[in-house]
């Protein structure tokens, strides 16, 4: 199997299912001649063509409001957002719109889009090219809201994505685009949407975690190990609908569980992995639950000192993990 | 559709405005008695709505609409008794199966919808749709319906632009009322024409007087084959009156000069276009008078019947969600 990087599996999907499908269409922000600032649809213009490879005006909240309108009339859109940061525009859209056509039209019509928002911070994106902006868009129903944090994930629930009937949010981890590869076949794989994936196996205590976390998180398990902690990695993948069973199951069996996350803690997926854990493994938890996440303030500080205090790393992450299997 | 507005044509838009000005009239009513939860009035509005439909062609067009349009959406073919029961949301109510305020969601015979009440989203879907149909080679038309207030939404910035950039077959039409909900044009723009914005986005601007079928017949029809021919997009900019404060919730005298509202009938839609029609012999006085009573008749036959139908009940609740499997 060939080893590719992130961005290469997001690339090679998109090109994929275009192949493949007359009405799957692309439209953003310096997508075609310049193929995405971080080349997502490198040389996609010349393969497709100007029709479906829809270079827009500097336009969020239209961008999704012509998505959703060309979804509603038979097409597959895949909007891409340049950065997380700059969604906020088009929330009206996705949040208070798109979520809403299949329940409020009673079935008569649905919105088969996928708008791709790269997001995430620890690359020196300072207060506006670092944001995770995950938490409002996995709160909505009618939604589904995905976060790979491999290649080979990022190809299958891409592809399961643009296929879906449904809005998909599809989160891609900045920094995960060409520091992480992987091996991706080459042939037609899918991913179901919602359900998470045991990373790695462990006895002890069970780390959930999603995006770039999760490969700090890997890391510093290799170390717990050699610490003689045995620690069960839970990757959320989606984060709506989120796999219940997947974090109650390994919490059941391990009786602890810390979270990892690099989103603010405050009202977020942490908080209602927290609260899924309190509600169906109550009386299998040893220890209390625990959240490691940054504090409370903008993300991130553009300083570089300042970024990586601010996020979680693996001393972070192991620390937190032999804190808590020594209560 | 030809370019010809013959008897029969004239006779049917009249007729549509008919019933549906006994319609506003009885959801108004029906709201006063606790039945109807809430509506937006569209009279003043009639003869705008159902000679801009009439010009357009209801089995092949797309339309996205908003609140304020009974006529619109009779004059597409939804029946009265199906307009009845969004405002009462009854059982089998056809748009959204009563999740939705009246006449939102979508119809299962036309492509008509209708979605949000967050004003001007409706513009950029509808240059979505139309740019659906360029991509497939369809010689549809998309129509998007939207008031004065819309018109200062970022959303209708953006729509018209793009349209225009990729000269995608759209037709924005505005109706132009004078007030989102209480506040004046004067305070809306610094222009004193929303057509006039056309010429920033290149494409044409037309005002008309949306009292006039003939005038919004024609403005429409030439804007709709300019789209078929692949020229592009038009902005239309139909004045009207609203006749009626803005929603069954609200109290126009607060906001409007007294003289103002008493003045209001003199822009009625419906004995302006009476007029019209008998002074060019397609209808007699007596005629009219035989349509409004069979107007009426319509609308208490529609009412007597929905009146006991029963509200969707839980069973019904998740279908088409998350958790419908």
């Amino acid at each position: 199997m060939p080893i590719v990087s992130v961005i290469e599996a997001v690339r090679d999907t998109i090109r994929s299912e275009m192949k493949q499908n007359p009405s799957v269409f692309i439209l953003g922000e310096d997508i075609g001649a310049r193929g995405g600032v971080f080349l997502a649809t490198d040389g996609f213009v010349e393969l497709f063509g100007p029709e479906r490879v829809i270079d827009t005006p500097l336009a969020e909240s239209s961008i999704c409001g012509i998505a959703i309108g060309s979804a509603v009339n038979g097409m597959r859109p895949i909007a891409e957002i340049q950065f997380a940061d700059f969604v906020w525009p088009a929330v009206n859209q996705i949040v208070g719109e798109a979520s809403k056509i299949r329940y409020g039209t009673y079935g008569k019509k649905i919105c088969p889009m996928t708008i791709r928002i790269p997001y995430g911070g620890g690359v020196r994106g300072g207060l506006y090219h670092s944001q995770s902006i995950e938490v409002i868009f996995s709160h909505t129903p009618g939604l589904k809201v995905v976060a790979p944090a491999t290649a080979y994930d990022a190809s299958g629930l891409l592809r399961s994505a643009i296929r879906d009937d449904d809005p998909v949010i599809f989160l891609e981890h900045k920094k995960t685009y060409r520091l992480v590869k992987g091996e991706v076949p080459s042939d037609d794989y899918t991913i179901p949407l919602g359900k998470a994936e045991i990373k790695r196996e462990g006895e002890d205590l069970t780390v959930i975690t999603y995006g770039l976390m999760l490969h700090y998180v890997l890391q510093s398990a290799v170390e717990c190990e050699k610490l003689g902690i045995s620690v069960e990695v839970v990757d959320l993948r989606t984060l709506r609908p989120i796999d219940r069973e997947t974090i109650v199951k390994s919490v059941s069996k391990t009786g602890r569980a810390l979270i990892v996350q690099e989103d603010t803690a405050a009202v977020s997926i942490s908080s209602e992995v927290s609260a899924i854990i309190s509600e169906e493994c109550f009386f299998d938890l040893d220890a209390p639950i625990m959240r490691l996440t940054p504090l409370e303030i903008p993300p991130m500080p553009f300083s570089p000192i300042q970024e990586s205090e601010y996020l979680p790393s693996k001393q972070k992450i192991t620390s937190a993990v032999s804190k808590l299997s020594s209560i | 559709m030809t370019n010809e507005l013959n008897k029969s044509r004239l006779k049917k838009m009249f007729r549509t405005m008919l019933i549906s000005r006994a319609l506003d009239e009885r959801v108004w009513i029906l709201n006063r008695q606790g039945k109807a939860a809430i509506a937006a009035s569209a009279q003043g509005h009639e003869a705008s709505q159902v000679a801009c439909i009439e010009a357009l062609d209801p089995s092949l067009d797309h339309f996205l609409i908003y609140y304020r349009q009974f006529t619109v959406t009779l004059a597409l073919g939804t029946t009265p008794e199906e307009q009845l029961r969004t405002f009462l949301a009854k059982d089998g109510e056809i748009m959204s199966g009563a999740r939705q305020f009246p006449l939102h969601g979508s119809h299962p015979r036309v492509d008509l919808f209708s979605f949000s009440n967050v004003v001007g989203t409706q513009l950029p879907q509808a240059v979505g749709v139309a740019l659906a149909d360029k991509m497939r080679d369809s010689n549809a038309v998309t129509v998007v319906f939207f008031g004065d207030g819309a018109a200062s939404q970022g959303d209708c910035h953006e729509a018209m632009n793009f349209a225009s950039i990729h000269s995608l077959p759209v037709i924005f039409f505005c109706e132009n009322n004078g007030y989102a909900i209480s506040v004046p044009l004067s305070k809306q723009m610094a222009v004193e024409n929303i057509s006039s914005r056309a010429a920033g986005y290149g494409m044409p601007g037309v005002l008309v007087d949306g009292t006039d079928i003939f005038d919004v017949f024609e403005a429409t029809s030439e804007a709709a084959n300019r789209a078929r021919r692949g020229e592009g997009p038009t902005l239309i900019e139909s004045t009207v009156e609203r006749l009626l404060p803005h929603t069954t919730d609200d109290d126009h005298s607060k906001y409007r000069r007294k003289d103002d509202i008493e003045g209001l009938s003199r822009m009625d839609p419906l004995p302006i276009t009476a007029e019209k029609l008998v002074s060019i012999n397609v209808l007699s006085k007596s005629d009219i008078q035989m349509m409004e009573k069979e107007a009426k008749l319509i609308v208490d036959d529609a009412t007597e019947k929905i009146g006991n139908e029963p509200y969707p009940g839980v069973e019904t609740m998740l279908l088409h969600s998350d958790l419908e499997f």
